[in-house]
């Protein structure tokens, strides 16, 4: 007990390992979905810009997936490209980019990079003259590059008038302006840029894309808003792609679309923690389960629940007095819950019960012998779990595909159980029962799927000891059952 | 008015009502060794342990141990009018079946319900293959003298053998109960499947007011007789025989199962390591006083007749 409550306040009070699931500061997953039909008979190639090194943010973990697609990526000039192709693809097809970021203030990243040599803008003849006249004004304004920046961004706000409009094109979008501004600047050879990226607030799918303007003054690159020339880039800005537009080019597609999405996850504020741990020397973090892969986190995610579902049976059992089928038979369904949510849980439980008992009363006339009649009333269990998750499919509902994992030798012993419950001692007895047990699993699935309990318990699995310690306690309890306040009520006097 | 859950707690301590926590924990784990469990779990040793200790218990016909042995049943059976079938490991009554007679091929329950041979022959493989036992091990059956009725209890049971309940806390009887079938127990003298449990006054042998199900009684449901009041045949010895199951058990805390039989007198049903806390219902008192007088005044290894005047002398209900 007092082990796992000493490591737990070092752990969150020194380390910082977040005690709550929502307050690690600003960790992000941001996903991007390359959906299109391929032509049939010609090869496909999808070129898109992915994040590198972004600044104020770290990356974190990347992950792209395509299947049967080749994938190779380029660097160059800050900028860092995908390259999805295969020879052969039907139909739909479906491209992801997925990027764990966590904001890492000291970072400056674009510090150091030197731009490239700046190249000759591609003007028409007239814009070209209306260029070089708005270059002598804005010249006339400004005192270094950056004011000549945001003197040229004010100079394109201009309404009605017809040089700006045959600059823009009729297109007054922050892009348009990012990008007819660069090339303002690079007439002068002024390294500019339009940067495209996501302001990070909110979670959401289908997060707008941004531009902004980068201009280089011969330090570092500044960013300007295109719109209103404001210097600085805002904290929570995640530049995707530099120069261009993330989505490239593209071979052998039509119907090409582009979604971004974003998610705030817990993932990051631990890999601070991490860090502050490792630069201290401590090992506490270096040895936990946070060091395993991804998969296995996921694993012991579920895993490192059950001692307290385990738990709460106790206190269901020897405090309350609950009766239920089974020892942990009620863990067991309360796993099982997690696939088909609760509701659907209890429904399917209920169901499945209800019908298999109304099997194993026509196997009783049969006069069979316990494990044929078992192993018969199991695959009846399977049976009808087939025959619900074909039905709900064709109903359309999802419920019913995740029952596959609906643990059916559980479910077998419960209707076995309560059959012979049920003979012996009262279809009232049997009722109460299963409802005790349906009753424990619904409470060990709520803790057990309750997001800031798997998180404290994934971060700090010596909150476990406390939990033994709890369990061991509960092991010495001697006092009365709450049902047995009911029991002996007539002894009360 | 509303009880609060704490203030019911404190009205049943001070009450001296064990609870299913502490008799497991305090008590059970303190003095009833493990290793002895098998000792009473399996009636075939309980029965030979009690022979050999001199203590009368309903005459074993046979046993069935296999599957294989289930054919044998007719021969083994030949003869006998009327008998019980019992899992050897069985807890809480279930898997008894009683048959009181034959006719044409057939068993007749004590209900008047028919049996088939096959359905006898069902009801013993379910037997063997665990239906019945505890923790559903595999488990035998044993076929056994059917126990008649004393004439003093027939006024007050419906189809079954009424049976006293001791409960023996080292050696000395402290709490005492008869258990009366009735229709909705179908014969068996289990309180939790409806029989009426009657408090028995450990001095006297006379018995108490009745429960059944949670209800006081003072007659008998189906037969309408008294059940109050009732003078226990042989009390004496019966109390005396329960002390003696703790010498040959070495179980410090048990549940010690008698019947009368019409013409045998007491004879010894079965021993329980894990006895039912129902009996402090049927006695209308808890049992932790009585087991405390034990702590405190009692005396390892005074003899059977100190234990149980002991008892009678202590025990009395007022």
């Amino acid at each position: 007990m007092t082990a796992g409550g000493s490591l737990f306040l070092y752990k969150w009070l020194d380390l910082g390992v977040p005690i709550r699931a929502d307050n690690a500061i600003g960790a992000w997953t941001v996903e991007a979905r390359i959906r299109f039909t391929a032509q049939s008979g010609k090869p496909v190639k999808v070129r898109f810009a992915v994040p590198l090194r972004p600044a104020g943010f770290a990356l974190l973990d990347e992950t792209f997936v395509s299947s049967g697609y080749g994938l190779s990526t380029a660097v160059q000039d800050g900028d860092r490209e995908a390259l999805w192709a295969i020879r052969r693809a039907r139909g739909e097809q479906e491209l992801y980019y997925q990027a764990v970021v966590y904001p890492a203030r000291d970072t400056a990243a674009s510090a150091g990079a030197r731009p490239p040599p700046v190249e000759p803008p591609q003007f028409s003849d007239a814009q070209a003259a209306v260029v070089a006249s708005l270059v002598g004004q804005i010249r006339a304004h400004s005192a270094d590059i950056a004011t000549f920046a945001v003197e040229t961004l004010q100079r394109l706000r201009a309404r009605d008038n017809s040089d700006i409009n045959l600059l823009l094109a009729g297109d007054g979008s922050p892009e348009r302006r990012a990008e007819v501004a660069a090339g303002i600047l690079a007439t002068v050879n002024i390294a500019a840029r339009p940067v495209y990226g996501f302001q990070l607030h909110s979670e959401g799918r289908h997060l707008p894309l941004l531009t902004r303007l980068e201009v280089h003054n011969g330090e570092r690159w500044i960013s300007l808003d295109p719109l209103t020339g404001a210097q600085g880039q805002p904290d929570d800005f995640l530049v995707w792609s530099r120069g261009k537009p993330p989505l490239r080019d593209s071979d052998g597609v039509r119907h090409l679309r582009l979604e971004f999405s974003a998610a705030e996850n817990t993932y990051e504020a631990l890999a601070a923690a991490r860090q502050r741990a490792a630069e201290r020397g401590s090992l506490a973090l270096q040895f936990s389960l946070l060091s395993l892969p991804v998969q296995m986190q996921m694993v012991y995610r579920v895993v490192l629940t059950m001692p307290l579902g385990a738990l709460i049976i106790v206190l269901l059992r020897n405090v309350v007095g609950i009766k239920a089928f089974g020892t942990f038979a009620p863990i067991l369904i309360a796993l099982a819950f997690r696939e088909t949510r609760l509701l659907n849980g209890i429904l399917l439980f209920t169901g499945i019960v209800a019908l298999g008992l109304g099997a194993r009363f026509y196997m009783e006339r049969l006069k069979l012998l316990l494990v044929p009649r078992l192993a018969s009333v199991l695959t009846v269990v399977v049976l009808m779990m087939a025959m619900l998750s074909v039905l709900t499919y064709q109903l359309g509902i999802g419920a019913g595909l995740s029952v596959a994992l609906f643990p059916m030798v559980i479910l077998t012993m419960t209707i076995e159980r309560m059959s012979i419950g049920w003979e012996e001692a009262g279809p009232r007895e049997a009722l109460q029962q299963a409802a005790g047990s349906l009753l424990a699993a619904s409470l060990a699935y709520l803790v057990m799927t309750d997001r800031q309990v798997q998180h404290l318990v994934l971060m700090f699995p010596e909150l476990l000891l406390i939990v033994l310690a709890i369990t061991l306690a509960m092991g010495r309890y001697t006092g009365y059952r709450l049902t047995e306040l009911r029991r002996f009520k007539a002894l009360a006097q | 008015m509303i009880v609060l859950p704490w203030q019911r707690a404190r009205a049943l301590r001070r009450a001296g009502v064990l609870g299913m926590n502490q008799r497991n924990g305090d008590f059970i784990a303190r003095v009833n060794p493990r290793r002895l469990y098998p000792l009473v779990d399996d009636k075939v040793r309980t029965k030979t342990l009690a022979q050999a200790a001199g203590i009368q218990v309903p005459q074993l016909y046979g046993l069935i141990a296999i599957q294989h042995q289930v054919q044998e049943l007719p021969k083994m059976l030949e003869g006998r009018e009327d008998f019980v079938v019992k899992p050897v490991n069985g807890s809480g009554g279930n898997g008894v079946l009683v048959i009181v007679g034959r006719r044409k091929g057939r068993y007749r329950k004590a209900s008047g319900a028919q049996l088939s041979e096959d359905e006898l022959e069902h009801h013993v493989s379910n037997t063997l293959s665990g239906l019945y036992s505890l923790g559903g091990q595999p488990d035998a059956a044993m076929i056994e003298y059917r126990v008649k009725v004393d004439p003093v209890f027939e006024p007050i049971s419906y189809q079954g053998v009424p049976d006293l309940r001791t409960v023996v806390y080292k050696g000395y009887p402290v709490l005492a109960m008869v258990r009366l079938p009735t229709a909705l127990s179908d014969g068996k003298a289990n309180l939790h499947q409806g029989a009426i449990g009657a408090g028995i006054d450990i001095a006297t042998g006379l018995t108490g007011r009745g429960v059944w199900r949670n209800e006081v009684i003072d007659e008998h449901t189906d037969t309408g007789n008294p059940i109050t009041g009732v003078q226990v045949p042989q009390w004496d010895t019966l109390l005396e025989l329960a002390a003696r199951c703790y010498d040959i058990s070495g179980l410090g805390y048990l549940g010690v199962d008698f019947v009368l039989d019409r013409d045998f007198g007491p004879m010894m049903l079965e021993m329980n390591a894990r006895p039912g806390l129902n009996i402090q219902i049927a006695n209308q008192t808890g049992l932790l006083p009585r087991l405390a007088t034990v702590d405190a005044h009692g005396r390892d290894g005074a003899s059977v007749a100190e234990r149980v005047a002991f008892a009678q002398a202590r025990f009395a209900s007022t």
